[in-house]
């Protein structure tokens, strides 16, 4: 049986990242089965799912983090295959990913602007240019340059959760996947990581997708939703 | 509820820490104390006492402890604390040189099988087991026995057989750190996989290793001091402490207890000393240990 989440995905144009038939198993636990999404530039593509149903693992696939077992991801058509270290960067900075628990997706060790500042450096920029990037980014996710210079474990979840909004934006990626990237975070920090992210999708028009437990979240941002099967 | 606003008038008064955090505090301050002495004395002995360390002296031997000889003389008329600093000098220079040895290729073994994974890692892993299922004393004079003996033969014995637990601690630490979504972050940043490894993974591994190291240090002391006291390790001319017990045991039957026993108790109470200061490093490092410590 062929479980067909999207069925947008086969009359899709070439543009857009999407899964196809990806299957994923963790030793002998198949947590995706032949799984297919699909994300057009500009869109917000909701994704539901009861724990387990391996929501965090198709956008660990899609950000290009984990090669699946079978099946691939495809960006503007091209299939991406290969281990996460072989891929070239310039095509792993086009999908950023924005985790649950900024704690944890934070290295312990730098600063906030050194978070941010990273990717640039990772990929060749200059330290001006990175700082240059760094303060306005930090100024579009409302960062002080005072918290700039705390590491993480000075910070709240809420303030380095939007260190981890703009490291993600840092490369002006095509795709963001926010991966129950609100639902540690406050009422009024959750509005602003939003309404930053929707300006964001607006002027660039990247695709997005919304990995959410909250109805309201999900109604209010998504333009379209998918429900994922329990395999 | 506003009591629950405002913050407390005083701050509470300071009281005591328990009796064991006391007891630990004073053990490192002892600790510190008996190391710099030994520190000091090795280093300073050989300008501050003009007697020379291997002169016999046939008419003077098996002397007790007085004022002219600290600890007596041995069965060649020898200074024994004399002898016992430059023994000790000799020993802590080869266990912290086959400690940084170990250190380096455990390292190396173990940040390949980490970061590169897969069958090399299986292989490698399987190379510490078999080389760990083989008793590191024996194995250690199989490496000096093969080597011209001196001092290199005894650093490469103990470098060769202790880098097993260096490897296994720093490939986990590489397995557990890989998987943290850090490094996801990382690598979706456009982060190369060197990059990933030096400037995500490498510095969180660093205090393990030194920490690794440093607990090494007592143990290469101790296998040396085996090494030279089966008359494995340094030539029997210069002083070592090994050399200095397996030395002095011929003397303790005619009533000279002073020539083994005087390196013999230098050695545990320096190696004792290194031992409580890094155990008190790791418990710092290791938040979850220092817990179960004081359960």
């Amino acid at each position: 049986m062929t479980v067909t989440t999207d069925d947008t995905v086969h009359g899709a144009a070439a543009g857009g990242l999407a899964a196809r038939r990806v299957t994923v198993a963790y030793g002998r636990q198949r947590v995706l089965d032949r799984v297919d999404l699909h994300i057009a530039p500009g869109e917000t593509v909701g994704l539901r799912g009861l724990s387990g149903s391996g929501k965090s693992t198709l956008a660990r696939v899609l950000a290009l983090l984990h090669a699946p077992d079978s099946g691939h991801v495809t960006i503007d058509g091209h299939p991406v295959g290969g281990a996460r270290h072989r891929l070239p960067a310039a095509l792993r900075t086009r999908v950023a990913i924005l985790f649950q628990s900024p704690r944890s997706a934070t290295d312990p060790r730098l600063s906030l602007a050194d978070l941010i500042a990273e990717p640039l450096r990772a990929t060749g920029a200059s330290r001006d240019q990175a700082s240059a990037r760094t303060a306005d980014l930090a100024d579009l996710v409302g960062l002080t340059p005072d918290l700039l210079a705390r590491r993480p474990h000075a910070v709240s979840d809420g303030q380095l959760q939007r260190a981890c909004l703009a490291r993600a934006l840092v490369h002006r990626p095509d795709y963001l996947l926010c991966d129950e990237a609100t639902a540690m975070l406050d009422a009024s920090t959750q509005a602003h990581v939003a309404a930053v992210v929707t300006d964001y999708q607006r002027r660039s028009s990247a695709g997005v997708l919304l990995i959410t437990h909250d109805p309201a979240l999900m109604s209010r941002w998504a333009t379209r939703v998918v429900d994922l099967p329990t395999p | 509820m506003t009591d629950l606003a405002r913050p407390p008038a005083t701050t509470p008064a300071r009281t005591h820490p328990p009796t064991r955090v006391r007891a630990g505090r004073l053990g490192a301050g002892v600790a510190v104390g008996v190391l710099a002495a030994a520190v000091a004395a090795c280093l300073l002995a050989p300008l501050l006492w003009p007697l020379d360390q291997s002169a016999v002296d046939l008419a003077r031997t098996r002397l007790a402890p007085s004022p002219d000889h600290l600890a007596g003389t041995d069965d060649l008329g020898r200074d024994v604390a004399l002898r016992s600093l430059y023994g000790l000098r000799v020993s802590l220079l080869v266990g912290a040189v086959a400690a940084g040895v170990a250190t380096v290729v455990g390292g190396l073994v173990g940040a390949v099988a980490g970061t590169l994974g897969g069958r090399l890692d299986r292989a490698l892993m399987r190379v510490v087991d078999t080389v760990a299922a083989l008793p590191h004393l024996l194995l250690g004079i199989f490496v000096v026995a093969m080597l011209r003996p001196g001092l290199g033969a005894v650093i490469a014995s103990i470098g060769l057989t202790h880098w097993l637990s260096t490897a296994r601690i720093v490939r986990s630490e590489l397995l557990s750190l890989r998987t943290r979504p850090f490094v996801d972050a990382a690598i979706s940043g456009g982060a190369s996989r060197t990059r990933v490894l030096t400037r995500h993974l490498l510095p969180h591994v660093l205090p393990r290793l030194a920490l690794a190291t440093t607990l090494m240090v007592p143990h290469a002391v101790w296998h040396e001091t085996a090494l030279s006291f089966l008359g494995l390790g340094l030539p029997p001319h210069l002083a070592s402490i090994g050399n200095m017990i397996n030395d002095g045991q011929r003397s303790l039957l005619t009533g000279a207890w002073w020539a083994s026993i005087v390196p013999g108790l230098l050695l545990v109470a320096v190696t004792l000393a290194l031992a409580v200061l890094t155990g008190r490093w790791r418990d710092r490092l290791d938040p979850r240990v220092r817990a179960e410590l004081h359960l």
